[in-house]
């Protein structure tokens, strides 16, 4: 108890002594006052895409990782430059980023008649830098794991520390996870299932690490969601049994719901389409809003600190016990997540498998969805 | 709403990054590891399955050893016995061979002893008629004369060594 009360007195100290050089830490942009704080603008650059990785402002210099832009233009051909020669409104190539309208924050170009125009743009953005990190580590961890395996045989005594802790956990997946959503035939989808799994957790860990290899949103962008659910769709339905499509075309139900309006056939068909869309919102929204809901409370501090030093302290003790809080709840975010997702995923593929009458594990679905 | 529109360049990226770790680990990561991990939980229950075995023919073992013991046991106490029968039997035999042996030695050393006695009586008898002769011969010699004294005289004599031999 005395060693926490030590501990939240520094935390006061230090986050009063951070408050008031608050104005030095925070992107303000120049048009805007010194201390008016653009929240806005700081939650969605965290949470959004950007050509490059903004690490932090020191003064008024800002630190930031340049990345490649890779652009077909239908004028020009391909591109491919730095990001830092289109940084802070520069034109390259005939290449800009859209201050507003439609394409604000992305690249454009002018076409002949001088309207602007997206080109093909395949740049390794910051979320694109971020799957490849954390798809690197996960490669390295996985197979650092397997190669273990390798040099041994199975009379060989069980691993521990990492490689120990790793089987735990990739076992925990593949036996209370797979073997239970899927069913008998599980042992194709266990790989895909055990993928996506781990993907998905370690982006979710990486992203709330805030330093530099951390911290892209990279489970929160839609688009990541997207291919995930995109990659089950494409296995529920092309894996699907005869009586998985026969459910769908000619359900068990009274007549008159199949001729003369074949409405069960329909509701079917749209199931299809909206459980990898439910897939996929889930996992975005649920990892959009933890990552906002940190970037909110830290900058209650910034956004208090012209009301005052008493509004403002109190403000900021406030904030960085909710934001523990709530880091603390994002760690368990980031494993329910991926856990709701892969078993979702292997509840679906398990029922384009079922061959029989048995039960329809609706109940499962409609608990978590 | 830019944050709901999925970025084609994305999408491109994740497809390609997703769809090479997931062919990479499909291949040399997951099965890897999950086969091992269920190779090995089929060798622990063999080997639990044969700890049982061996335990069991342990056991069975235990019991045949100890059976063998007892039985041994009783064979040693059956064959004890039996040569203590031996045993007594064979000094039983061996006293009666030698009481008998004894038996026959002293009737032996008795029929020699009675067979020099006789010898000895005879040979003093021999010795005796000898003596007689000569004591005979003697006298006859000296009184030759005096022939009734004579033969009292050899009498006397004769009966003198009679009852002498006699004692």
């Amino acid at each position: 108890m005395k060693q926490l009360r030590i501990v939240l007195a520094l935390v006061c100290l230090l986050s009063g002594f951070f408050a008031a050089q608050a104005d030095d830490h925070v992107v303000v942009p120049p048009e805007q006052k010194e201390n008016d704080v653009d929240v806005k603008g700081i939650i969605f650059g965290h949470i959004g895409d950007s050509y490059e990785w903004h690490i932090t402002d020191i003064g008024h210099t800002h630190v930031t990782v340049p990345l490649p832009v890779i652009v077909h233009s239908s004028v020009s051909g391909w591109h491919v430059f730095m990001s830092s020669k289109i940084s802070h409104g520069h034109t390259h190539d005939g290449f800009y980023v859209a201050p507003a309208g439609s394409y604000e924050g992305k690249i454009v170009e002018k076409n002949a008649a001088g309207e602007e125009v997206r080109p093909i743009d395949i740049s390794i953005t910051k979320v694109t830098m971020g799957i490849f990190i954390n798809c690197i580590l996960l490669l390295i961890i996985i197979l650092g794991v397997a190669n273990w395996y390798r040099k041994r045989s199975p009379e060989s005594e069980a691993p521990g520390g990492f490689v120990g802790f790793m089987e735990m956990f990739i076992m925990m997946v593949h036996d209370d996870i797979i073997k239970e959503g899927v069913g008998p035939n599980y042992r194709k989808f266990a790989p895909y299932l055990l993928t996506a799994f781990f993907f998905i957790f370690i982006s979710n860990v990486i992203g709330l690490i805030p330093l530099f290899p951390g911290g892209a949103n990279v489970t929160g962008n839609i688009a990541i969601t997207m291919v995930l659910a995109l990659f089950t769709f494409f296995i529920v339905n092309v894996f699907g049994n005869k009586h998985y499509w026969k459910d769908i075309f000619w359900p068990e139900v009274p007549w008159w719901l199949k001729i003369p309006i074949p409405m069960m056939p329909f509701i079917e068909l749209f199931g299809i389409f909206t459980k990898p869309f439910a897939l996929m919102i889930r996992l975005f929204a649920n990892m959009l809003a933890g990552h906002m809901a940190i970037l909110v409370l830290t900058c209650l501090v910034f956004i208090t600190a012209s009301m005052g030093p008493a509004i403002n302290g109190s403000m900021t003790v406030a904030s960085v016990l909710f934001s523990v809080f709530m880091n603390m709840l994002e760690v368990l975010v980031a494993f329910i997540q991926a856990y709701v997702f892969t078993m979702l995923s292997a509840v679906f593929i398990g029922l384009a498998q079922e061959t029989g009458h048995g039960e329809h594990k609706a109940k499962e679905e409609g608990a978590i969805s | 709403m830019s944050l709901l529109l999925p970025e084609s360049g994305l999408v491109f990226w994740m497809l390609l990054s997703f769809g090479i770790v997931f062919f990479i680990l499909a291949k040399f990561g997951f099965p890897a590891i999950v086969n091992m991990v269920e190779n090995r939980k089929k060798y622990i229950d063999e080997s639990l399955e044969n700890a049982k075995e061996a335990n069991e023919q342990l056991s069975k073992l235990k019991a045949e050893s100890s059976a063998i013991i007892a039985s041994a046991n009783k064979e040693q106490g059956r064959i004890l016995k039996e040569a203590m029968q031996e045993r007594d039997k064979i000094i039983n035999e061996a006293r009666k061979k030698a009481e008998f042996t004894a038996q026959k030695e002293l009737e032996d050393a008795k029929k020699q002893i009675q067979m020099e006695k006789d010898e000895a009586i005879r040979d003093i008898r021999r010795q005796v008629a000898v003596l007689s002769v000569d004591i005979a011969e003697k006298i006859i010699r000296k009184n030759l004369d005096e022939e009734k004294k004579q033969m009292d005289m050899i009498d006397r004599m004769l009966e003198e060594v009679v009852s002498k031999s006699k004692n």
